[in-house]
């Protein structure tokens, strides 16, 4: 495949188109996927491509969609299964978390469950507070489930194919406001290996550790700080499980300044978990606290103007790290 | 296929029955891994019955009480109460116990203790057979308890919709722990539902073992065709809920009538009836059944504990890293300061 100028969306289709090419055992399967070509487009043709044995459109029944992958997956079959929203995880959870998570552990390791859900989250279209979540806290507390957020076109490509590599279940957050997003991609390139972590910008004062969209407001951030003079690194963590800690400390240690900036809500979620990390860690090397940028404790609104300033803005971030140095 | 022949199907349900008491007995000898474990004692027409007519390659998931299920599909009892208490040798290297029991080798997707949790998986298995084209099924063993689950419906549409060798067991004992299903359900014609959905569908009493074997065999050929099927089997559930449940929601006048619906003596009183096997033949027969799953106790008993350090082991595949424990962390983290 040559290097070409793709999008978001684009380079997740290659990855499936590419992966169900080389292997018969990978299907498709959730809400819209097939005739529709999935409510984000994602999955568009692929029906056309791999025929309807092969994509499949299901019911609306999130739940069995995600029983069903992990049957699949124990018997020889490579499922993606996609859930239209993260928001509709909780209608999963018990196969996700009860089912998929612990079938390995339960069973003495007899068996694993490599299937890939997909889906997609966060805020930017104003769909509404049951439609905007950052919901990635549930997975990263539930041992068993892998979970990867790809923040740019080539991972949205090459993580997407690892993922379809990994031998045990993985969730694939998308964002919903990243599907457009235009960039280069050279599918043949050799990729970041899974599980780590990659340092988008380098900078010896504060050490910004994201992922996902935010990783982009992260860099818009750290553009303007630099202007100040104030350099930050950006830490696109690309998996949250496995969580590649050994990229963050020594720039933690060296910087003494880490700030941990996420979508999701504040309490109890991905950003509590690596400030706490982070702080544990690094403790002797840190000059200030460890701070979350994180969404507010709050559900997601519909009004443009509220969404957007329920969670981390670029000026948010900037604003912080202007008060850590002050 | 098995020997479907009563003496045949008579044998499986005394393993059945015995390996229970003998369960029961495990748990007061204070051997078992908790308390935790539910008899399927009066139930066994339907795991024998149904199993008897399921082929090498066919899988099954099965809910919180299916060690008659597994046992019928040929499972070992030594492995199986190794596993009930806990130890290494069990089939899950006791991490599973009574309640999340598998055995990939012989089909068992794996026992359950979300109600209705296994259910989904089939309808995978199913899609994994067609796809490849392999002629198995998949069967879900489930309780009157899981028709209250959403789950079951989902995955009975799906099957239906994509006419998948899939089949939906519901073993109706009467209660989903001390509710009754009359409590639980104002039409309680469980066969009726899947019907709704498009599936082949029947009831059948669990008094003659030969009866629900002769539904099984029809739904399963329908099923291997791509019409799958759901059959609920009537039944009474000798005793409580799990080992420490007395049964106060129900009288001893209502267990007396329920267990006169004994599939394992009605068997019995027939080979004697028609001159099939004599009495002397079935307690020669019984007893060869007492001894082995007496001795399924000592193998049991005997096993290892397993290895601490297998705590941290099988979260991930093996290729991975294990998680780090608590105390490494810290002694880490400790030690810097």
């Amino acid at each position: 495949m040559a290097v070409q100028e793709t999008t978001y969306r684009d380079a997740l289709r290659l990855a499936l188109s590419e992966a169900m090419t080389a292997d018969d055992s990978v299907i498709v399967m959730g809400e819209e996927v097939g005739r529709y070509g999935g409510a984000y487009g994602v999955t568009r043709d692929l029906i056309k491509e791999f025929g309807e044995e092969r994509v499949i459109d299901t019911p609306i029944s999130e739940a069995a969609i995600v029983g069903a992958a992990v049957g699949a997956a124990m018997t020889g079959l490579r499922p993606v299964a996609e859930l239209m929203y993260v928001d509709f995880i909780g209608m999963t959870m018990d196969q996700l978390a009860n089912q998929a998570a612990k079938i390995r552990y339960m069973f003495g390791g007899q068996i694993g469950v490599p299937m890939v859900l997909r889906t997609q989250g966060g805020t930017g279209r104003s769909a509404g507070a049951q439609h905007s979540q950052s919901l990635e806290g549930y997975v990263m507390h539930t041992p068993g489930l892998r979970l990867a957020m790809p923040a740019t076109v080539e991972d949205a490509y090459h993580l997407l194919r690892q993922s379809l590599r990994q031998p045990d279940p993985v969730l694939f957050i998308e964002h919903k406001g990243l599907y457009t997003m235009k960039s280069t991609l050279d599918p043949d390139a050799e990729p970041a290996p899974w599980g780590k972590a990659k340092v988008l910008r380098d900078g010896a004062d504060l050490v910004i550790v994201t992922y996902s969209r935010q990783v982009h407001h992260a860099l818009a951030a750290a553009e303007t700080l630099a202007s100040e003079g104030i350099h930050a690194s950006v830490v696109d963590l690309r998996t949250l499980n496995p969580l590649d800690f050994d990229t963050i400390r020594p720039l933690v240690e060296t910087a003494g300044r880490a700030m941990v900036v996420s979508e999701a809500v504040m309490t109890c979620g991905v950003a509590a978990e690596l400030s706490a990390r982070i702080t544990e860690e690094c403790f002797d090397f840190l000059e200030d606290p460890v701070v979350r940028v994180a969404g507010e404790d709050i559900p997601i609104s519909v009004s443009p103007l509220l969404e957007q300033n329920s969670v981390p803005t670029p000026d948010l971030i900037v604003e912080t790290a202007r008060k850590m140095f002050a | 296929m098995k020997n479907t022949t009563l003496p045949e199907l008579y044998k499986d349900m005394r393993r059945v029955r015995t390996f229970e008491e003998r369960v029961g007995e495990l748990f007061v000898r204070g051997q078992s891994a908790g308390s935790m474990l539910h008899l399927s004692i009066g139930e066994e027409s339907a795991a024998v019955g149904v199993c008897a007519q399921m082929r090498d390659g066919d899988t099954f998931t099965t809910h919180h009480r299916g060690h008659g299920i597994f046992l019928a599909r040929g499972a070992d009892p030594n492995r199986m109460m190794a596993e009930i208490a806990g130890k290494e040798s069990g089939y899950c290297a006791g991490k599973g116990g009574s309640m999340h029991i598998a055995d990939m080798g012989l089909g068992h997707l794996g026992a359950n203790a979300i109600v209705g949790g296994g259910i989904p998986a089939v309808v995978g298995a199913g899609l994994s057979a067609r796809h490849r084209n392999s002629g198995a099924i998949s069967v879900a063993f489930f309780g009157d308890g899981a028709t209250g689950q959403g789950i079951l419906y989902e995955s009975m549409n799906m099957a239906a919709l994509w006419k998948l060798p899939v089949m939906f067991v519901c073993i109706n004992n009467q209660y989903g722990m001390g509710t009754r299903i009359d409590q639980a359900t104002a039409n309680p014609n469980l066969h009726e539902r899947a019907l709704a959905f498009g599936l082949a569908a029947r009831t059948v009493d669990g008094l003659e073992v030969e009866d629900v074997a002769e539904a099984a065999a029809g739904l399963i050929d329908g099923a291997r065709a791509g019409k799958p099927a759901f059959l609920a089997v009537d039944c009474y559930r000798f005793f409580g809920h799990a080992r420490k449940d007395k049964s106060p929601y129900r009288d001893e006048a209502e267990e007396a009538e329920g267990r006169k619906k004994d599939p394992v003596l009605r068997a019995r009183d027939k080979l004697i009836s028609t001159g099939l096997m004599s009495e002397a033949d079935l307690d020669a027969l019984d007893a060869r059944v007492a001894e082995e799953m007496d001795a399924s106790i000592d193998f049991a008993v005997a096993g290892k504990e397993p290895q601490m350090q297998s705590m941290f082991r099988d979260v991930y595949d093996p290729s991975q890293p294990e998680p780090e424990p608590v105390r490494t962390r810290l002694d880490r983290i400790l030690a810097q300061g």
